[in-house]
């Protein structure tokens, strides 16, 4: 057991470079780098909440597009029965009138037809009167001379 | 192992050839000025070269990002150190904290060195080197604890210096703790108070390795079939002591440097 003064002398100096060595090219570098990996964990959380937060704010505006738009879904669909019930509406009194149109048109034909009718019968009737007559009068009555009453007696009919 | 060498010698003969150290000359005294403690200094420095590769290679690979598994080991001992530092140590951490490192890192190789079996390097120095004696615990050497805990006191006065200026330290050194009329008093309780500190530290350091390395060589005597339990109980044991004895190594000379920083004029105003 001896304490050797030279021996701790030298172990100081060796001691002084290893505690300059550790100060100057180990501790700087390892805890740079330890609060960097700190500020990059601070980050990364901050980070994380914040696309947390736009995630849920994401998915209500989505939620809220999509009532928006089923909403208009279903105005579309109410505007469109309305406008094929107006169709089908517009339709029916279109054929209405035309029917009813038809109808009066084949209505007025038939009067044409039956007045057509009556004034040839009327006409056939006078001539009918008029030959009846005129074998009836025969010779007394010239055709040519009495062919202006004959014809006033055919209107008449 | 203790057969082989043991047998040409007495148990007395073989303990005493293994507390003698690697030196320089023969001188034999308590103190020597000229004797140097060969063996003491190159373990003590191949064991701080092995610290500060180890260290080095994790400071020029180190990344921010994922670290690998030495990154890792170095990052641990860092931040407890750095964290033990922080406790106490208010102020700039850029000296303290790589000095505790230092002091820690050192301090636990040099125990660890005690878990090698205490025959095998000194037989392989004997006999393949030549060399006579060989210790291969630097912190069972006086030597080497004093240099430590040497060092720690000039750093005591150093940021006592810093923090008090040399006049407040003075003040201090020469009023504190009963004030100016018990002078003397104070000038005897400081003067123990500081070399106590140093003392203290060095010779706690070196009782216990040396101790410990006493008692290994104690039970390398014994016969070979009665060594495995002694032996392994108080390796086990000893792993307990490595380990605290470099954290207190550290933690007072942490305690030290803060209670120097600390300015007590200060707090009065």
């Amino acid at each position: 057991m001896q304490a050797s003064i030279p021996s701790i002398v030298g172990q100081m100096i060796v001691f002084a470079i290893f505690v300059w060595f550790t100060m100057k090219f180990v501790w700087p570098p390892i805890t740079k780098a330890l609060d960097e990996r700190r500020a990059r964990i601070v980050d990364g959380l901050a980070a994380a909440e914040k696309g947390q937060k736009a995630l849920i704010e994401a998915s209500s505006r989505g939620d809220e597009t999509l009532k928006a738009a089923r909403t208009q879904a279903q105005d579309i669909v109410a505007a469109a029965n309305k406008q094929a019930t107006q169709m089908v509406e517009q339709a029916r009194a279109d054929a209405e009138s035309e029917k009813a149109r038809i109808v009066a048109a084949g209505h007025s034909e038939v009067v044409r037809e039956v007045t057509q009718a009556k004034d040839a019968l009327r006409k056939q009737v006078g001539e009918l009167a008029v030959a009846g007559a005129s074998k009836i009068l025969k010779r007394e009555i010239n055709a040519g001379a009495h062919a202006e009453l004959i014809a006033e007696l055919a209107a008449k009919v | 192992m203790s057969a082989e060498s043991g047998a040409a010698k007495t148990p007395a003969e073989y303990v005493s050839h293994h507390l003698m150290h690697l030196t320089s000359n023969h001188d034999a005294g308590f103190v020597s000025m000229t004797n140097w403690h060969i063996d003491t200094l190159v373990f003590s420095t191949v064991l701080g070269l092995i610290f500060l590769t180890l260290f080095r290679i994790a400071a020029v690979r180190v990344t921010s990002g994922v670290p690998g598994k030495l990154q890792n080991f170095v990052e641990v001992i860092i931040e407890f150190v750095d964290n033990s530092v922080k406790d106490s140590f208010k102020g700039d951490r850029s000296f303290v904290a790589p000095f505790a490192l230092t002091i820690f890192c050192w301090v636990f190789l040099w125990n660890c060195m005690d878990l090698v079996p205490v025959d095998l390097l000194p037989l392989f120095s004997e006999h393949v080197l030549g060399l006579e004696h060989l210790r291969v615990v630097p912190s069972a050497d006086m030597s080497a604890t004093f240099a430590l805990s040497l060092s720690v006191f000039f750093f005591i006065f150093w940021y006592s210096f810093k923090s008090k200026g040399v006049v407040g330290f003075a003040k201090e050194f020469l009023t504190h703790p009963f004030g100016a009329k018990l002078l003397p008093f104070n000038i005897i309780l400081n003067t123990v108070e500081y070399l106590a500190k140093p003392l203290s530290l060095a010779l706690r350091l070196f009782g216990n390795l040396y101790a410990g390395e006493l008692i290994f060589i104690l039970i390398a005597l014994l016969p070979w079939w009665a060594q495995v339990i002694p032996g392994m109980g108080w390796m086990i044991f000893h792993i307990l002591v490595v380990t605290l004895q470099a954290f207190i190594f550290m933690t007072l000379t942490i305690v030290y440097l803060s209670m120097a920083n600390e300015n007590h004029d200060a707090e009065h105003h």
